[in-house]
């Protein structure tokens, strides 16, 4: 579980963050949505520790991480896993060398043991056999799924995605979630995603947030998003007129 | 202008204790450094050869020009190739070349991770990327350029006997009496400590200028420049204090 309290980030005079209070449960796809420019991508990178708030508390269960040295921080991150909107796989590394660097890192497992994990999370993620392959020779799907299988691989406690759908087809999104949401129910992980996919929102978010001008505009499940009254998740929502159309005939 | 030189080595000496922090990992930071020592090294053999060869060919060749019709003996010509090339011209120029080279490669590289957000993704790993990403190219420089100097010097004086002997502007035997006259053991001392401090000094200035850069592919090729014109400038100020230090 995460909690963030009263967080607030500014850039110099801008604030962007405005006090945010918000808890990412343990074992539930937690989602943090809204417009571009809301503040998504800022309140990850305080989540995950590559920012650090202007003020208030962020806890890993019952870790103040905003209080922690450097030391303390980099060993909360052997918990943690992050899928890039990029994937920022290493491109001189093959896909089994991006997925097994953490672990040549971090652990003492024999060659085997690496060998083993490896294909267990290629597996995981329906990658067999593409172990030699570099970045550049897979897709961008693929490069998504090996970017979950690096960031499965040392079995974190908290996985962070970032636009995990950006720039892939309806179908391959459709793949990628499911993986992230299976991923967290099978191991009990408190995974973040900040998304902007509507079928993210309404397949796979258990714990939404809907981030409005560095504000929490709305907050609920997926089951709650069809039956709310607030605009604000609706004009959001619902967008576009074909969006539109499909609400007003469903409700 | 002033201000940003004082602000930028202020960062660049609160980060060296990051750098120069324990290794997570010492396995994989040799197997860093063992790739960046082929990288630095073995990458950069050829250029120094060649510009270490004509630097040898061109000192004989000038100096001969410059003494002809003088009461100096010509056996000095191979003295003076000799004690040029170890004190000044193989440090120095091979440096210079090698800040061109790998300095900008360095910058780039480390730039172009910051920029593909491999760094943030090294960073939530746990990873020190300071440490990992910088020391081991360090470290490589320390070891390898002061190699590639001797390489340097050697060619060098060989260089110099090309173009000068078999031209027939002096003798075999009168440019070796000339390299075997007065040798200073210090002098290579000299030598082997500017390749040091200049190793260090290009390596993690480019190093720093890559680490820190801001922005997209623009700035990614000015934090380049910048490290190939900082790292000049700097290793020229360095020459000058070691000449001073060490020789006066």
């Amino acid at each position: 579980m995460i909690r963030i309290e009263q967080i607030r980030k500014s850039f110099g005079d801008v604030e962007v963050l405005k006090g945010l209070d918000f808890t990412f449960e343990k074992g539930k796809t937690n989602l943090i949505i809204g417009k571009s420019g809301a503040g998504k991508t800022v309140l990850l990178k305080l989540l995950v520790g590559l920012l650090t708030p202007t003020s208030g508390k962020i806890w890993y269960d019952n870790v103040n991480f905003t209080e922690l040295d450097h030391e303390a921080v980099r060993k909360i991150r052997m918990d943690v896993g992050m899928l890039f909107q990029g994937s920022a796989l290493f491109d001189s590394m093959t896909v089994e060398e991006n997925i097994r660097f953490p672990m040549d890192m971090f652990t003492k497992k024999t060659e085997k043991e690496k060998k083993d994990r490896v294909n267990y999370c290629l597996e995981i993620v329906n990658l067999e056999g593409v172990n030699d392959k570099y970045p550049s020779e897979t897709s961008g799907g693929m490069q998504k799924r090996v970017g979950i299988a690096r960031a499965i691989v040392l079995e974190p406690k908290y996985l962070f995605c970032d636009e995990p759908n950006s720039g892939l087809d309806p179908t391959t999104s459709i793949v990628i979630d499911g993986l992230i949401a299976s991923i967290t129910k099978e191991n009990n992980i408190t995974t973040v995603i900040n998304t902007h996919d509507m079928n993210s929102v309404m397949e796979i978010g258990e714990n939404i947030v809907l981030l409005n001008e560095g504000k929490i505009g709305w907050q609920g499940s997926k089951e709650e998003v069809l039956k709310s009254e607030s605009d604000l998740l609706h004009d959001f929502i619902f967008a576009s007129p074909f969006l539109q159309k499909l609400k007003d005939h469903v409700i | 202008m002033i201000s940003k030189i004082f602000s930028d080595f202020g960062k660049f000496i609160l980060w060296l204790p990051k750098v120069f922090s324990r290794p997570e990992n010492f396995k994989m930071y040799w197997k860093e450094i063992s790739r960046q020592m082929n990288d630095i090294g073995i990458g950069s053999f050829i250029i120094v050869f060649l510009i270490a060869i004509f630097i040898g060919a061109v000192t004989a060749i000038q100096f001969a020009y410059q003494m002809g019709g003088t009461l100096i003996p010509r056996y000095y010509i191979g003295y003076i190739v000799r004690d040029m090339t170890i004190i000044e011209m193989a440090p120095t120029i091979s440096c210079l070349v090698l800040s061109g080279k790998v300095g900008s490669n360095i910058a780039a590289e480390i730039g172009g991770m910051r920029q593909k957000e491999h760094i943030d993704a090294m960073e939530i790993m746990g990873v020190n990327t300071s440490s990992y990403l910088v020391m081991p190219k360090i470290i490589a420089a320390l070891i390898v350029i002061p190699l590639l100097v001797c390489v340097a010097a050697i060619v060098s004086i060989i260089g110099a006997y090309i173009a000068s002997v078999p031209t027939g502007m002096f003798s075999s035997a009168e440019f070796v009496q000339g390299l075997r006259s007065w040798f200073e053991g210090y002098n290579v001392f000299i030598m082997f400590v500017k390749s040091i401090v200049f190793a260090f000094i290009l390596t993690s200035v480019s190093c720093y200028q890559g680490y820190f850069v801001k922005g997209g592919s623009i700035e990614l090729g000015k934090a380049s420049t910048q490290a190939v014109v900082s790292g000049n400038i700097l290793i020229l100020i360095a020459d000058y204090v070691i000449a001073l230090v060490l020789t006066v």
